[in-house]
């Protein structure tokens, strides 16, 4: 699983990355997206995953037992989606602004250097 | 000491607040100067008398930089001139700005440049040297380009930056790697260790750079160019610099460092050859000059030659000649440069195929013009004509050479003369033209100084054993031998006085048979293509060229250029180590084994991934999204993270209704590359994401530490009474971070609400 796992990734980030080279501004978001997938899903790969036991304590006992997931990785993931989702609300209602103001969302119309102005 | 080498910088300061423009007030700064030479000229008998007298401040010891000031003959003589004729430039000058609403600027950058020059030539630190050698570039670039309106004023103060400040980059290291092989920065201690220096093997290099330094400085083929540019300054900035100062400064450190670099044939052949061709190129040049200022540079320029020949030649003879003509120079060069200054201010022309006759209106400027050519010309009674003497003297005692080394010099001042009769006659003579009848005569502050500067001249010329003391411990200084006679007059019918008779004949053959005229200056342009100057001028062209190229390249503002450019250079400098480290076989067993859900999700994801990336409508887009973060939720809940999964779930619902709430508003995708350009993002981002899933492999080959999960783990319940160790790591032991993830995301909040609120103006739309 873990290989397959490693290969999902390197699609998220390839994906990730494409999209991000397109010039609609949207797609950039989207690809940023998927990236923020890709980094989360590695770092909890990389905290050894294994199926089923989740880090709770179980009722009878004050420390957990045997084998269980990794409690850091998903900590930093928890705190990793939460602030993405941050950027990503705002980069939307952003976006929205943009093409409403400028009518356009292609980044190369959007663009202009200091000797433009 | 030290007041009086920074008095000049504090002054230059107080200039600044205190606007002396109007009436008598302008004079003030005058004052400085003259304290100053007052000052220096109280410790002359001591100097003469042969002593070093040492001022030690400490500034950075643990560097070896101390302001060591050292007053000896040599510093002596350059402090007298750079106070001296600063004096007679500072009224001269105050006289002489028309615009006196900046006179006061004016005033503040020459007295930073007067205080960097005396820095200079007092400094017994080599480090503080440079400090105040780089000090009266800069101040020397506000004083060239003074006229800050005329284009070719800004030019030419730029290029004299670029030249003396380049130079004095090469003269750091220079200095720093005498510090390095000697062991001090003290001039005198390097002098101690003169030995050592030479036979050290990186002796080349270091004269490689302190002529660099020296060379641009003080002019020398093939850096003489910006002090004819350097022209474009006024007239008394002219006068101090070209003839005192600026471009003595590298005449000093020659003479300086000859004790302790010189006397080795690589420094004595180069000083010759270099100062032999500097003199005669641009005596010449100066026969083809029609503006009165030219053929002063040009002029300039040869003596500056002529001295650094004279250091090369490394006698007792050749540094007394020198040292005098060091003076003589200054005298009636600063004095032909006020003069000319004064002709330029009444006429408003320099231009001597059209001057003619101001004597008539200017007699006391024409008389003290005579005296300073005469004096160039080395005619008896000048103090010129004791330099001139000296000069021979010097050349005709340097054995095999003697021959060609007096020949040069003698067609040089052949020429130099006739530059000094165009210069301090041709105004003069002649009939004055119609247009300049009415022309009102210079005031009294305007010719006082040059003819003050005359008179010096005389006075030096009568009695030469006036300045024997002076120039006696100058030679000390260099290394001669500091037992001389005293200067004298007359030295009986012989060789040198036939070549100085030769010299002035010749001269004034050559002023009665030429004439300047426009054909001479056109003749001469010809050639211009060929100079160093263009030469340099092209080089900074081209360097001005391939940085704009560069800066286009690079900062095309296009975000994914950027990101090609970026994430292509990471790839470039993975693969070179990932692919050595590329595994041949994987070891399966160890992993956890794939279910059949799992591969159902994968699927999905992968198939979700896809049609995300190549659909063309914006709410498959936004489906597929949903899906690929949904799955990852799936794949949370199966692996034990289940407060990852809500998180998650949460967040991608949440995500959804944005950009379905805006989804309307959203333009349509459209099809704005073409396919070359897909298929190259693609084989980038592939790439890229090999290389990621190749090093998320190779991690996992590592071992994972776990001491610290198990640290929670086992004190999850017993220190934070919590049974869900994530949520108790994230409320509990790290709160203090989930506080500011609140604030951050309360900030995100305000934003959208804000943006969603916000109403835009008709002016905002384009």
């Amino acid at each position: 699983m873990e290989f397959l796992l490693v290969l999902l990734i390197g699609l998220l980030y390839a994906s990730g990355t494409y999209m991000m080279f397109r010039r609609s501004m949207v797609k950039l978001l989207l690809g940023l997206i998927l990236i923020g997938n890709g980094a989360n899903l590695l770092i909890f790969l990389v905290g050894d995953i294994n199926k089923g036991n989740p880090p709770v304590i179980p009722r009878d006992f004050s420390s957990l037992q045997g084998v269980y997931s990794d409690p850091i990785p998903q900590a930093l993931i928890l705190t990793a989606i939460v602030i993405s989702f941050g950027l990503q609300a705002f980069a939307i209602v952003l976006l929205k602004r943009v093409y409403l103001v400028t009518g356009t969302d292609d980044l190369d119309q959007l663009n202009s250097d200091d000797q433009d102005i | 000491m030290l007041i009086a080498v920074l008095s000049g910088i504090l002054f230059a300061l107080l200039f600044l607040f205190f606007r002396l423009q109007n009436g008598w007030l302008r004079f003030i700064p005058a004052f400085l100067p003259l304290s100053l030479l007052i000052y220096f000229s109280t410790w002359l008998p001591e100097v003469a008398a042969g002593k070093e007298i040492l001022f030690k401040y400490t500034w950075i010891p643990a560097m070896g930089v101390n302001l060591d000031f050292k007053l000896d003959g040599l510093a002596m003589l350059f402090s007298l001139m750079i106070t001296g004729i600063g004096t007679l430039v500072y009224i001269y000058a105050a006289a002489y700005l028309s615009d006196r609403s900046q006179i006061h600027k004016f005033f503040s950058c020459l007295s930073l440049f007067m205080a960097a020059m005396l820095g200079l030539v007092l400094s017994d630190n080599l480090l503080v040297l440079f400090i105040f050698w780089e000090l009266t570039s800069i101040s020397s670039f506000f004083l060239i380009g003074w006229n800050t309106k005329e284009e070719a004023s800004r030019k030419s103060a730029v290029l004299a930056l670029a030249i003396t400040g380049g130079g004095g980059f090469l003269l750091l290291a220079g200095v720093l790697l005498m510090g390095n092989v000697g062991g001090s920065y003290s001039i005198q201690a390097l002098t101690a260790a003169s030995a050592t220096l030479k036979q050290h093997g990186s002796y080349v290099l270091m004269l490689c750079f302190v002529f660099a330094g020296a060379f641009t400085k003080s002019a020398m083929f093939p850096f003489h160019f910006w002090l004819p540019g350097a022209m474009k300054a006024p007239t008394p900035v002219s006068a101090y610099l070209h003839s005192a100062t600026m471009v003595k400064a590298g005449i000093y450190l020659l003479f300086r460092l000859s004790p302790v670099l010189g006397g080795e044939p690589l420094w004595n052949y180069t000083l010759m050859i270099v100062g032999g061709f500097t003199l005669l190129y641009a005596a010449f040049q100066s026969l083809f000059r029609t503006d009165l200022k030219g053929v002063l540079a040009y002029s300039t320029i040869a003596a500056l030659g002529l001295i650094v020949l004279l250091i090369g030649i490394g006698t007792t003879e050749s540094f007394l000649a020198a040292a005098v003509f060091i003076l003589v120079h200054a005298l009636y060069k600063a004095a032909l440069f006020l003069c000319t200054g004064i002709i330029d201010h009444a006429v408003h022309s320099r231009d001597l195929t059209k001057l003619s006759g101001l004597r008539k209106i200017m007699m006391p400027v024409a008389i003290a013009a005579g005296i300073a050519a005469l004096s160039s010309a080395g005619i008896p009674f000048t103090f010129g004509f004791i330099g001139k003497d000296l000069i021979y003297e010097a050349t005709m005692q340097t054995g095999m050479l003697a021959i060609q080394l007096t020949g040069l010099v003698l067609i040089a001042n052949v020429l130099l003369s006739y530059a000094g009769y165009v210069a301090g006659f041709r105004p003069f003579t002649g009939a004055l033209p119609e247009a300049y009848a009415d022309t009102t005569k210079p005031e009294f502050l305007l010719w006082g100084p040059p003819v003050l500067l005359a008179v010096l001249s005389l006075l030096f010329g009568f009695f030469p054993a006036l300045s024997s003391p002076l120039v006696n411990a100058v030679v000390a200084n260099a290394g001669g031998n500091p037992a001389l006679p005293d200067l004298k007059l007359w030295h009986g019918f012989n060789l040198i006085l036939l070549l100085s008779g030769v010299t002035v004949l010749g001269g004034v053959v050559l002023y009665l048979l030429r004439k300047p005229a426009d054909s001479q200056v056109q003749f001469m342009d010809r050639f211009e293509s060929f100079s160093t100057r263009s030469f340099f001028l092209r080089l900074a062209e081209g360097i001005k060229q391939i940085s704009h190229y560069f800066t286009h390249k690079l900062q095309n503002g296009y975000l994914r250029n950027y990101m090609i450019t970026i994430i292509s250079f990471l790839l470039i400098l993975l693969c070179w180590k990932l692919v050595k480290l590329i595994p041949h076989s994987i070891d399966f067993s160890a992993m956890t084994p794939v279910s059949m859900y799992d591969v159902v999700i994968l699927v999905m994801m992968v198939s979700a991934i896809f049609v995300l990336i190549f659909t063309s409508s914006r709410l498959t887009s936004i489906i597929s999204l949903s899906i690929v973060g949904y799955s990852i939720c799936l794949l949370f809940v199966f692996y034990g993270a289940p407060d990852l999964a809500m998180t998650q779930f949460t967040i991608d619902t949440l995500t959804a209704v944005l950009f379905m709430l805006i989804l309307l508003k959203l333009p349509p995708f459209l099809t704005l590359t073409n396919k070359a350009i897909k298929i190259r993002d693609a084989i980038i981002s592939t790439i890229f994401g090999g290389v990621i899933s190749m090093i998320a492999f190779l991690v996992l080959q590592e071992p994972t530490h776990k001491t610290i999960s198990r640290f929670y783990a086992d004190n999850a319940y017993s220190l934070a009474k919590g049974k869900n160790v994530v949520n108790v790591i994230l409320v509990d032991f790290r709160g203090s971070d989930t506080l500011i993830e609140i604030t951050v995301l309360t900030i995100a909040a305000l934003g959208v609400y804000s943006m969603l609120k916000l109403k835009i103006s008709s002016s905002e739309k384009e």
